[in-house]
C-alpha cells in the first residue's frame, strides 16, 4: 500500500501511535468468544467436580461445596447486576461495553449451573427455592434478549430505510393533514369515516396489538375497505375527490404499518428489559432473605 | 507650453491628490493630471452608496486630504471641497500619452497634443485601468464584464460574480441588498477561503448567504462561460448554473507597457509584478516616482500617506519616516544591534526567501501584521503539540528541528532564508515537532492569514512556499535518508496539478511512468474486471502512488482517480528512476511496497470467477463509503446495523463526556448494505469548518482530531461550511447531578443529553451559544465514548484507509 508520510520529526504521532481499530466483532463473538469458553470451562468444571466429590448424605448448599457454589454464584449476580451502571456512567479507562456485554451473557449463562448446582437440587415451596426461580426467570429473559439482539437489529435497520423515528411521525403527521383538507367536501357519513382514520394514530391499541405481527382492525384500514368498496358510477363528479382520499388513505396506512413495525421491533429489543431488570431486584431481595435466613436460622 | 512645474502629478487617486494638497501646502509649483473629467476616478467608479472603508485600522493616516470610513459620495464630495480649498492645480481631461527626457526636465504628452514640462513626476495611475480578463471558454462573450457602476441597474437576473476579492464581495452584496430587485446572485471563490478580502466584508458577505441572499460557492472555479449558464467546476465535479451576467472581479495588474515606456523597470516578470522603488518612491528612472496600487499596495490610507510623504521627500524631507514607522519601531525593538527600521525590513526581506519578492513597501505593510523574535542558542521556539498555524521564516541562523521525543540530539537543520511551521497553514495541526534554535536566530513570524494574504498577492512568495512544502513532504515520504540535494532533479520535474473529483490521474493500460504525490484530498485505486471499475483501495493525502509501472516497467495495472477535489504533485518518472537508483534503501523500500500492492492485484485476479459476490459487494460498499464523504475523512464512526439496537447509548456517552451534549445523531445519515454512516464529524484531511473561522478556533489534534477551541464566539461559520452537518450550535448546560443519585433519588435527567426544557430553565437568555463538535474524545482515557459504550460492538471508528483496503477481504470473508 502507499505509504502514508509522517509528520516531520514526528514519526510516532498521527496514524503510528493510535492503535489499530479492533477488528469488527460483535458481543457474542468478542475476542474469539473468550468469555463464552470461560463460562464453558466453569461449567463443564463444576458439574464433574459436582458429580466427583462425595458429599454425606447428599449433595445441598450447606456443604463446604454448596457454600462455594453459592458464594461464587451471589457474587456473579451483584457483579452481573453492575452492567446496568457500567453502562449509565460513561467514566474515562479502558474499558468497553461490548466486553462486559459479552462477559455478562456467558458469565449469566453459567449461572445456571452454578445456581443450580448450589441448591443440590433440593427444591421446594421456600424462599430459598423462590430466589432460584427468580434467578432462573432472569435467565431465561436473558437468553431471549440474546435472540431478540441477534434477530432483530438487521430487520430494524431494513424497516426504517435511512427515515429516522422522528421524520416517520412527520410523515404520519402530513399525510393526515392532506386527509384532513382533502376530505372537506365529504358528506356526513364518508366525513365520519375519514374522522376515524384521522384519530387513529401510531400509538393505538394495547400491548399485543403492539407486538402482534399484524395489526388488526386499524380505522384506516376500514376507511380504504370502505371506500374501495364503494361502487363506481360512470362519471360521477366525486371520482376524483375519492380517488385522492384512497391514495391518501393507502399511504397513511403505508406510514402506519412501517412505524408500527419500527416501534415493534424497538419494543421487542427492549421489552424482556421490563421483566429481566425488576426481576433480578426481586432476586437481589430474595438472595438477601436465603441469606440471612440460613445463617440466623440454621 | 508653461513653465516647468516642479512636481507633476499624473492620476488624482487618493495618492495623486493627497500628493497634490501636500505640494499646494508646501507652496511648490505643482499640476495635478487627471485623464477623466472628475477627480479619484477608481473611487469615482465604486458602485453608487458603497461604503468606503479605512483599513488597516492600526495605520496613522498622515496626508492633507480628510478620509473616514464612509459612503462613496461623502468621501469624493470632501475631497473635491478640500481640493479646491487648498488650491491643488488640477487639469482634468489630460490623458498621460508619454512621458519623455530626463530627471528635471521631464516633458509630458497628453493626447490633446499639448506638453507639459516637469522636473520630478509622480506616477499614481493605479492598477485599475488595466484588468485581469477571464481566460476560459466564453470569457470574452458580451455578457461578462469587468466593472459594476450601478447595481439598481439590473432587475431579475442570475449573476455570477467571479473573484473573492473585495470588489467581487461589494459588487455581488450590491446586486442582492434590495430583494425587490430579484437578482439571483451567486459569488465563486477557487479556495475555501476569502483571504484577500476585509473581514467586514466577509461577514457581510456570509450573512447575506445566511439570509438566502447570495449564494456562495468556495473551492469552484468557472470552466465555461456560455449565453444564459455558466459551467463550474466544483469540489464534488462539474455542474452547470443559470448564469444571464457575469462580473468578473478577479484584480487587475500595473499597467505595465506604459510605465516602461517611461523608463521604469519592474521587480520580475510576473505579469502581477510591482515597480522597483526606492524607499523614497524613487524609480529606477531617476525623477519618476511610484506610489499608490501601482506601487504595490491599493490601500486607502496608505496611498494617501504615501502621496504626502514623496511630496515630502521631492521636496527635500529626506529624514521624515513613514506614518507607520513608531509601530515598526516598536516591533524591532527587542532585537539585537541597532539597526533602523528600514534596515531591518531589508534585512528580513533579503534574508528570508519567501519575502524577497515584496517591494520595501509590501514589506513595510506585511510587517505591521507579522513579528520579529530572537532567540538564544538552543532556546526552543515552539515545542510539538503546541496549538499554533503560524509560519517562521529564519533571517538570521538556523534552527534544529528534533526528529525524536526520546534522544533530543537527534536533530535535523534547516538552514538561514528558508522557513518552518509550514504545515500547519494547511490543516492547522498542531506542531508537529519541536524546534529550537541551532545559534542565535532571528526569524519572522508570520499568522496563518497574513501568509494566506502574501500568497494570494505575491505569486513568488507562493511558489516559493510551494516549492519548500513540495520537497519536505517528498523528504519526509521517501525517508531513507534523503536530502534536499538528492531531490534537486526530481524537484526540477515536479510539477503541481489540481484534479477533479472523479478525475483519473492513472489509466488503467497506459504506459506512463511519471509517480503522483497526493498532497490534498484523497484518490480510490480501481481495476476493471469484467468491464466494471472494482474499487481496490483508497490512498488518502499524503500518500504516492505511480511506482509500480515505473519499477516494473509494464503498463499501468489500476486506475487511480480522485474521490474528491484534490491536489498531486506529478513527477517525471525517469527523474525519479535514478534517484531510486542512487539509493539503493530507497529502492529496496519501493520494492516492499510494490509487493504489498502486487498481492492485492493477484487476490483480485483470484477472485475473478466469483466476482458477482465478494468483490462485487465490497466494491459497492466502498463506493458508497468514499460517496458519502468518507473519501475525505481520517476517522469516521460506522454502525454495522447488523448488531445495532438502537438504544442510542453511543449518543447518551457522547453526551456525557462532553458537557452533556452530544456529538452525534445515531439515526441519521445514510446506510448501505447495513453500515450505517451516522451523522457524526469525519475529521477530514481538508476540513471545511476550519476555513472561515474568525478566532481561529478550530485545530486539528495530535491523533487527527479536528477540535474547537474555548475561543469559539460563536458565529456559526463553521455549521455552514460543514457538508455533513456534525456541527451544532449549542449553549453549554450546567453539569448535572451524578449518576448515583439519579439512581437512587431520582435527581436530574439521567444519562444522556438532558432535553431542551431542562437546559433551557438551566442556561440565561444570553448564554452564547457554541460551536460543538466530535473531538474524537482526545485527552479522555479509553478513546471515544461512542464506540466504547455500544453493548454489541455494533458501533466502529475506522481511517478509511484501514477501513477501505480490500486485504480485509482475505481476512474476513465479507
Amino acid at each position: 500500500m502507499a505509504s502514508r508520510g509522517a509528520d516531520l520529526g514526528a514519526s510516532d504521532t498521527g496514524v503510528g501511535r493510535r492503535s489499530l481499530p479492533t477488528k469488527h466483532e460483535g458481543f457474542l463473538g468478542y475476542r474469539g468468544g473468550y468469555w463464552g469458553k470461560m463460562a464453558l470451562g466453569i461449567s463443564i468444571t463444576l458439574i464433574a467436580a459436582y458429580l466427583l466429590i462425595d458429599v454425606e448424605p447428599r449433595h445441598n448448599g450447606g456443604s463446604w461445596l454448596g457454600y462455594t457454589l453459592g458464594t461464587v454464584g451471589v457474587l456473579l449476580i451483584l457483579w452481573l447486576t453492575m452492567l446496568g451502571v457500567r453502562k449509565r456512567a460513561m467514566t474515562p479507562g479502558r474499558w468497553s461495553l461490548k466486553a462486559w456485554t459479552s462477559a455478562h451473557v456467558y458469565l449469566g449463562l453459567s449461572l445456571m449451573v452454578i445456581g443450580t448446582l448450589h441448591t443440590g437440587f433440593q427444591l421446594g415451596w421456600n424462599v430459598h427455592t423462590l430466589a432460584w426461580v427468580l434467578m432462573m426467570i432472569v435467565i431465561v429473559t436473558g437468553i431471549f434478549g440474546i435472540t431478540a439482539y441477534g434477530l432483530l437489529p438487521r430487520r430494524l435497520s431494513d424497516n426504517r430505510d435511512e427515515t429516522t423515528e422522528v421524520q416517520m411521525l412527520e410523515t404520519l403527521m402530513d399525510i393526515d393533514r392532506q386527509l384532513f383538507d382533502a376530505a372537506q367536501p365529504l358528506d356526513a357519513g364518508p366525513a365520519a369515516t375519514v374522522q376515524a382514520a384521522l384519530d387513529e394514530t401510531a400509538f393505538d391499541g394495547g400491548i399485543r396489538q403492539r407486538l402482534g405481527r399484524r395489526y388488526r382492525g386499524g380505522a384506516t384500514a376500514r376507511a380504504l375497505a370502505e371506500f374501495r368498496a364503494r361502487p363506481q358510477p360512470v362519471d360521477d363528479p366525486e371520482d376524483k375527490l375519492y380517488d385522492r382520499l384512497e391514495a391518501l388513505l393507502a399511504r397513511k396506512q403505508a406510514a402506519l404499518s412501517r412505524i408500527r413495525q419500527h416501534l415493534r421491533i424497538k419494543a421487542l429489543l427492549q421489552i424482556w428489559l421490563y421483566i429481566h431488570v425488576p426481576v433480578t431486584f426481586a432476586l437481589l431481595a430474595a438472595l438477601s432473605a436465603h441469606i440471612i435466613s440460613v445463617f440466623f436460622y440454621w | 507650453m508653461a513653465d516647468a512645474y516642479r512636481i507633476a502629478i499624473i492620476g488624482s487617486g487618493p495618492a495623486g491628490l493627497s500628493a497634490a494638497g501636500r505640494a499646494a501646502q508646501l507652496d511648490i509649483p505643482h499640476i495635478l493630471l487627471e485623464k477623466t473629467d472628475h477627480l479619484s476616478d477608481t473611487i469615482y467608479k465604486y458602485q453608487k452608496g458603497k461604503h468606503v472603508m479605512a483599513t488597516p485600522s492600526q495605520l496613522v493616516l498622515r496626508s492633507d486630504m480628510d478620509f473616514d470610513a464612509g459612503k462613496r459620495e461623502e468621501v469624493l464630495g470632501t475631497w473635491d471641497e478640500q481640493a479646491a480649498a487648498q488650491g491643488v492645480n488640477v487639469r482634468l481631461n489630460a490623458d498621460v500619452t508619454a512621458i519623455e527626457g530626463e530627471a528635471g526636465n521631464f516633458r509630458i504628452l497628453l493626447a490633446d497634443g499639448e506638453t507639459i514640462q516637469a522636473e520630478n513626476v509622480v506616477l499614481a495611475i493605479g492598477t485599475q485601468g488595466n484588468p485581469n480578463i477571464l481566460r476560459v471558454p466564453g470569457g470574452d462573450l458580451p455578457h461578462v464584464q469587468y466593472q459594476l457602476d450601478d447595481p439598481g441597474e439590473y432587475v431579475d437576473e442570475h449573476i455570477t460574480v467571479i473573484g473573492s476579492g473585495d470588489a467581487g464581495i461589494e459588487n455581488a452584496l450590491g446586486l442582492a441588498a434590495d430583494a425587490e430587485q430579484g437578482n439571483v446572485v451567486t459569488i465563486l471563490n477557487r479556495s475555501a477561503e476569502f483571504a484577500r478580502a476585509k473581514d467586514a466584508n466577509v461577514k457581510l458577505l456570509t450573512q447575506a448567504a445566511e439570509q438566502g441572499r447570495i449564494t456562495i460557492m468556495t473551492e469552484t472555479s468557472p470552466a465555461e462561460l456560455r449565453a444564459g449558464e455558466i459551467l463550474l467546476d466544483t469540489r464534488d465535479g462539474q455542474t452547470k448554473i443559470r448564469c444571464d451576467r457575469v462580473i468578473a472581479r478577479v484584480g487587475s495588474a500595473p499597467p505595465r507597457k506604459f510605465v516602461e515606456a517611461c523608463g521604469v523597470e519592474f521587480a520580475s516578470e510576473d505579469r502581477e509584478a510591482f515597480p522597483k522603488l526606492s524607499p523614497a518612491f524613487e524609480s529606477t528612472k531617476k525623477g519618476i516616482f511610484v506610489i499608490g496600487a501601482l506601487a504595490g499596495y491599493p490601500l486607502i490610507k496608505h496611498c494617501m500617506n504615501q502621496g504626502y510623504d514623496v511630496v515630502e521627500f521631492i521636496n527635500g524631507n529626506t529624514d521624515l519616516k513613514p506614518a507607520d514607522e513608531p509601530l515598526l519601531e516598536a516591533k524591532f525593538k527587542g532585537l539585537p544591534g541597532s539597526r533602523t527600521v528600514d534596515h531591518w525590513l531589508d534585512f528580513l526581506r533579503e534574508r528570508v526567501s519567501i519575502l524577497r519578492d515584496l517591494s520595501p513597501l509590501q514589506m513595510r505593510e506585511f510587517m505591521l501584521d507579522s513579528e520579529v523574535h530572537h532567540y538564544r542558542r538552543g532556546a526552543t521556539i515552539f515545542e510539538k503539540s503546541e496549538p499554533g498555524s503560524s509560519i517562521f521564516g529564519i533571517a538570521e541562523g538556523h534552527v534544529l528541528v528534533e526528529l525524536s521525543d526520546a534522544d533530543r540530539s537527534l536533530t535535523q537543520e534547516i538552514e538561514q532564508g528558508s522557513i518552518f511551521g509550514e504545515v500547519g497553514l494547511v490543516s492547522g495541526r498542531r506542531r508537529g515537532a519541536t524546534i529550537r534554535a541551532g545559534e542565535d536566530v532571528i526569524a519572522v513570524e508570520i499568522p496563518r492569514m497574513a501568509i494566506l494574504k502574501l500568497m494570494a498577492t505575491v505569486p513568488a512568495a507562493k511558489r516559493a512556499i510551494t516549492y519548500i512544502s513540495t520537497e519536505r513532504q517528498l523528504l519526509q515520504m521517501f525517508g531513507s535518508g534523503l536530502k534536499s540535494e538528492d531531490l534537486v532533479d526530481v524537484m526540477r520535474t515536479a510539477e503541481i496539478m489540481q484534479v477533479k473529483a472523479g478525475e483519473a490521474i492513472i489509466e488503467e493500460g497506459d504506459d506512463g511512468l511519471d509517480i503522483f504525490v497526493i498532497r490534498s484530498g484523497s484518490m480510490v485505486v480501481e481495476k476493471s474486471i469484467g468491464r466494471k471499475p472494482v474499487f481496490l483501495s483508497y490512498l488518502p493525502a499524503g500518500s504516492y502512488v505511480g511506482e509500480m509501472a515505473l519499477l516494473d516497467e509494464a503498463l499501468r495495472t489500476a486506475t487511480v482517480r480522485a474521490a474528491i477535489k484534490s491536489e498531486v504533485i506529478r513527477i517525471d518518472g525517469r527523474a525519479f528512476r535514478e534517484l531510486l537508483h542512487s539509493k539503493p534503501e530507497l529502492l529496496a523500500n519501493a520494492r516492499r511496497e510494490m509487493e504489498e500492492r502486487e498481492n492485492i492485484n493477484n487476490f483480485v485476479e483470484a477472485k475473478k470467477d466469483s466476482f458477482s459476490t465478494v468483490v462485487d459487494m465490497y466494491s459497492s460498499v466502498a463506493s458508497f463509503l468514499v460517496e458519502n464523504g468518507i473519501g475525505e475523512a481520517t476517522d469516521v464512526l460506522l454502525i454495522d446495523e447488523n448488531l445495532c439496537i438502537g438504544c442510542d447509548n453511543c449518543e447518551k456517552a457522547c453526551a456525557d463526556s462532553h458537557d452533556g451534549l452530544s456529538r452525534l445523531n445515531r439515526e441519521a445519515g445514510r446506510t448501505y448494505a447495513h453500515i450505517h454512516v451516522p451523522t457524526s464529524c469525519r475529521h477530514c484531511e481538508h476540513p471545511h469548518c476550519m476555513a472561515d473561522c474568525p478566532p481561529n478556533a478550530i485545530h486539528r489534534g495530535d491523533d487527527g482530531e479536528v477540535y474547537i477551541d474555548d475561543t469559539c464566539i460563536g458565529c456559526g461559520n463553521c455549521p455552514r461550511n460543514c457538508p455533513y452537518d456534525v456541527i451544532r450550535m449549542e449553549k453549554v448546560p450546567p453539569p448535572k447531578p451524578s449518576l448515583l443519585s439519579w439512581l437512587f433519588f431520582g435527581t436530574g435527567p439521567g444519562p444522556g443529553e438532558p432535553d431542551r426544557d431542562w437546559i433551557d430553565d438551566r442556561v440565561s437568555e444570553d448564554t452564547p451559544k457554541v460551536a460543538i463538535k466530535c473531538d474524537m474524545c482526545a485527552g479522555i482515557e479509553g478513546g471515544a465514548a461512542c464506540v466504547r459504550a455500544c453493548p454489541t460492538g455494533a458501533a466502529i471508528r475506522v481511517a478509511p484507509e484501514e477501513f477501505l483496503s480490500v486485504s480485509r477481504l482475505e481476512t474476513e470473508q465479507i
